[in-house]
């Protein structure tokens, strides 16, 4: 339990000293130090509890829960006076009501909804913890090389740095918090402080748009905190207090069917799901390690994992159904939008809503093959985004462009970055990489579920779409423009390493995934369903000769081999320079561009995303409609 | 239920029948277009002549990705006919095509460009057809291995004439048949020259050539695969869809990528959908 501690601890400690860190040599030491412990810890933990089954620790938390409150109500003074200055009603509203639902809870319920194990672990909560623990510490590494040349560029903006580490560690701190508690109101608290801490980081800026998006971001995630806030009123006033995870998940869907469909509900909006897509789209203003580590490891990621956690609830239930579809269709229309985005970064936020939403649809189908999917998902989600992101990030403070249109020939005039990129987009969906197993995965859990062949279809779908505008990123990238000159310089060693070990991440892992498989989601699966899915041995061999000849190819251009003769491409007789200038026929010098398909007049963001919203606004109003219905008849 | 015999068949003995192939096409075309044809060996001819020709190439790194699209469309066949699983087998397929888009993106040359993305758009076109092909199967079968689908005992187009006819729909946009060879085409009358293809030449385009003969015989490998519990009854299905797909090609023009990716998608939606509506609550196998 020490580890658990420390965990969530630890990282607070380092977050409180981030905010008295003046000068940039202090702080690189300690966050390089204390990320290096973060991860080596989460490893220790991977190491001793791998094979203990799930874990519960029993503790007078009364102090905790005492503090937990104090917090909660200076979150909320925080949030409201942020919400009078800048004069947001709407966050206003919610934030009185959330503390006034907390408050009555605390008053009349919180004694008698003793929680006697507030802590465990688990395999999934393993997983989690490694995900946040190493992904999480390398971006912010990767953030102390790209802080400093962001404010470098940007003169106009306060160096706020201090405050920023402190709430990126703090962040990892909530993370810990959130996938180790098993009581929910302890979630519910975690929960809160990732809400106020996106608040914080995507308004780094304090422009007007940053602000704005802040705001966006902040009312979505309060909804969602207040329909969470319900849920725990709901269960501590219905269902005798019965307020841990380990009681709740195995005490009958009838009476829980409702809460379940309030925290499904309140997962959807931390998610990031349609109708609430657009506040992580929105957060692309922040710098980009915030970006990376909202969507990679923290934020987004605990709106998944509540949903993956409470899908033995859903199982085979309509609302569960509705939520399935509402990430379904959010998987379809966010794939389709990515297609008309130019922007590289919109592009990244579009392929992570449409892959959460594929999670979110393993957890609505809730079966033992979902959720072996849905969690593999996760994982290699994390690390080939988190790669993409950091890259980007990186890339842009060079061209000066997060446009992939000023992308184009990357790979000579920046090999190594776009290497890089190659790798994490290769990750996210090509075969035998880790994106494609886990689709490949959902495809086999939808097909066995009932109803699960309108899923596969819009898989089936939604898997080309997102075919196409990776691809075309990649062909971007690799196109070699004869006139260019290598511009790539001195990338910061900070990001370098944070770059170099994402990408190695993402091919270790495809490697060693039957193994994780083996070790941490097959014990879960059969702990909490029975049952094991994993991919048959003929598939894994293959799987890694795919692997052996995509690692073994490049090297193909190193072979000996007769000179080529080198030729201008073919121009239908006109006479080209290398950089794509043309005398036309009144003599006067034309340049030519050679841009991608965005295809707006179908996939563009504006007419799409008001089909998702509306659709699956109303997918929602199903899951609550049945969940309610259900209580009633049952 | 890996089988290394078969997968080695293939490897050696597909070019020989692709080719073959090529060369009846183009006899049974040119018939069909009032001239004699050349011998149903030109193919072969063709190719050893491009073998033969200068290694002209825009820059280095087309080799590389010619020969990956090259390995990866052996490796699919290879897998398909060895049993494998239909899925990864189509995974497969679709990482040997984004390695032949790389290396027309990687010449920067405008023809080719766009045929990358034509091509990239016939990818998005077909791919869920050729899926939801392998998810129809699975729901009459209940494997995706290969091998198992064919050992079933009853033939198993019977449970899927939905999916079959959209398969072959799409098997048009798979051969590079007219209507839809809207990103490179057997025949020089393109307006974007040979789109994906034009700036290969020489060996690399005849590594392009004898990849699409190793690619035909597996597509006519998974029309029979509907057809599997009857041998002679595949063979003539394959011959019949064959010859079908040199008909539509001598008598449809080329339609714009819009019509194709839309009629594709509202057929594969349709014939999908009903399909596997119809199997998973109606039909008990």
């Amino acid at each position: 339990m020490q580890l658990l501690l420390f965990l969530i601890l630890f990282p607070l400690i380092t977050a409180l000293f981030m905010l008295f860190m003046r000068t940039d040599r202090e702080r690189n030491w300690i966050v390089k130090l204390s990320g290096l412990c973060i991860g080596v810890a989460t490893v220790l933990l991977l190491l001793g509890y791998f094979d203990k089954g799930t874990l519960y620790y029993s503790f007078d938390a009364g102090m905790a829960g005492l503090v937990m409150f104090l917090l909660e109500i200076i979150i909320a003074a925080f949030i409201l006076w942020q919400g009078i200055k800048y004069r947001n009603y709407l966050v206003i509203a919610l934030i009185l009501v959330q503390t006034a639902l907390l408050v009555w809870f605390e008053a009349f319920y919180a004694p008698a909804a003793e929680v006697e194990f507030p802590l465990f672990i688990d395999q999934f909560s393993i997983i989690m913890a490694l995900i946040i623990g190493i992904i999480g510490s390398l971006i912010c590494v990767y953030a102390l090389g790209y802080m400093k040349e962001f404010h470098e560029h940007h003169k106009d903006y306060a160096d706020r740095r201090n405050i920023f580490f402190f709430v990126m560690f703090a962040f990892l701190s909530a993370m810990f918090g959130l996938v180790f508690s098993n009581s929910l109101v302890w979630v519910y608290f975690f929960w809160e402080v990732t809400t106020l801490c996106s608040f914080v980081l995507i308004g780094y800026t304090k422009t007007g748009e940053a602000t704005t998006n802040a705001f966006n971001a902040l009312w979505m995630n309060l909804l969602g905190g207040t329909a969470f806030a319900v849920a725990i009123l709901y269960l501590a006033t219905q269902a005798n207090g019965m307020l841990g995870l380990d009681q709740i998940l195995v005490s009958g869907k009838a009476l829980i069917l409702i809460p379940a469909a309030l925290i499904g509900f309140a997962g959807l909006t931390k998610a990031a799901q349609m109708p609430f897509s657009t506040w992580l789209v929105g957060a692309m203003v922040a710098p980009t390690p915030v970006s990376a580590l909202l969507h990679s490891s923290t934020m987004v990621k605990a709106g998944v994992y509540i949903l993956v956690r409470f899908a033995p609830v859903y199982a085979f239930t309509a609302t569960g159904y509705a939520l399935a579809f509402v990430g379904g269709l959010t998987f379809l229309i966010a794939s389709a939008i990515a297609i008309s985005q130019s922007n590289a970064k919109r592009v990244l936020a579009y392929s992570t809503i449409a892959n959460l939403g594929l999670v979110v649809a393993c957890a609505g189908i809730g079966t033992y093959e979902a959720i072996w999917a849905a969690i593999l998902l996760i994982i290699f989600h994390a690390i080939a985004k988190s790669l993409l992101f950091l890259a980007v990030g990186t890339v842009e403070h060079r061209i000066q462009s997060r446009d992939i249109e000023d992308m184009n020939g990357l790979i000579v005039r920046m090999p190594r970055l776009a290497a890089m990129m190659v790798i994490g987009i290769a990750g996210m969906f090509l075969a035998p990489f880790g994106m494609l197993i886990s689709k490949w995965a959902a495809i086999q859990a939808f097909i066995d579920a009932p109803f699960g062949f309108v899923l596969v279809i819009i898989l089936a779908f939604g898997s080309a779409i997102t075919v196409f505008f990776w691809a075309k990123w990649m062909g971007k990238l690799i196109v070699i423009t004869p006139s260019a000159q290598n511009l790539e310089g001195s990338v910061d060693k900070h990001e370098w390493a944070a770059i170099v070990s994402l990408a190695a991440l993402t091919t270790v892992t495809c490697f060693i995934f039957p193994i994780i498989s083996k070790v941490l989601i097959e014990p879960f699966l059969f702990e909490n369903y029975g049952n094991i899915a994993r991919l048959s041995q003929d598939n894994i061999i293959i799987m890694v000769m795919m692997l052996f000849l995509i690692i073994v190819l490049p090297l193909s251009i190193l072979l000996p081999h007769r000179a080529n003769r080198h030729l201008p491409p073919y121009t239908g007789g006109i006479i080209m320079t290398p950089d794509m200038h043309f005398t036309n026929a009144l003599g006067q010098k034309t340049g030519m561009k050679l841009g991608n398909y965005y295809l707006n007049a179908w996939f563009g963001e504006a007419r799409l995303l008001t089909v998702g919203i509306y659709t699956c606004g109303v997918f929602i109003a199903v899951m609550f409609v049945t969940a309610l219905a259900w209580g009633v008849i049952v | 239920m890996i089988s290394l015999v078969y997968a080695a068949a293939f490897i050696l003995l597909a070019p020989v029948v692709g080719g073959l192939l090529a060369g009846i096409d183009r006899k049974i075309t040119a018939h069909m277009q009032g001239r004699v044809g050349p011998s149903i060996l030109q193919p072969f001819y063709d190719v050893g002549k491009l073998f033969e020709k200068d290694k002209a190439v825009v820059n280095d790194t087309q080799r590389f990705y010619i020969l990956s699209y090259f390995i990866f469309a052996i490796f699919t066949g290879a897998l398909f006919f060895a049993g494998g699983d239909l899925l990864l087998v189509i995974f497969a397929l679709t990482l040997a095509e984004v390695f032949l888009v790389l290396g027309a993106y990687a010449a920067n040359s405008p023809y080719s460009h766009v045929g990358a993305e034509r091509e990239l758009i016939q990818v998005m076109a077909y791919e869920p057809m050729v899926i939801l092909s392998a998810v129809g199967m699975y729901l009459v079968t209940r494997s995706f291995n290969v091998s198992e689908i064919a050992g079933f005992p009853q033939l198993v187009v019977i449970f899927l004439p939905g999916i079959f006819l959209g398969f072959l729909y799409t098997l048009t946009i798979k051969l590079r048949k007219s209507p839809f060879d809207i990103s490179t085409s057997h025949h020089a009358h393109q307006e974007i020259v040979k789109g994906v293809t034009t700036e290969f030449s020489g060996p690399n385009l005849g590594f392009i050539e004898v990849t699409h003969w190793y690619e035909t015989v597996f597509l006519l490998g998974f029309v029979f695969l509907f057809f599997a519990a009857n041998w002679i009854l595949g063979i003539i299905a394959v011959i019949i869809v064959f010859l079908l797909e040199l008909y539509i090609d001598n008598t449809n023009a080329r339609v714009k990528w819009q019509l194709a990716m839309k009629s594709t998608w509202v057929i594969t939606l349709i014939a999908a959908t009903v399909n596997l509506a119809v199997l998973a609550y109606f039909v008990v196998v």
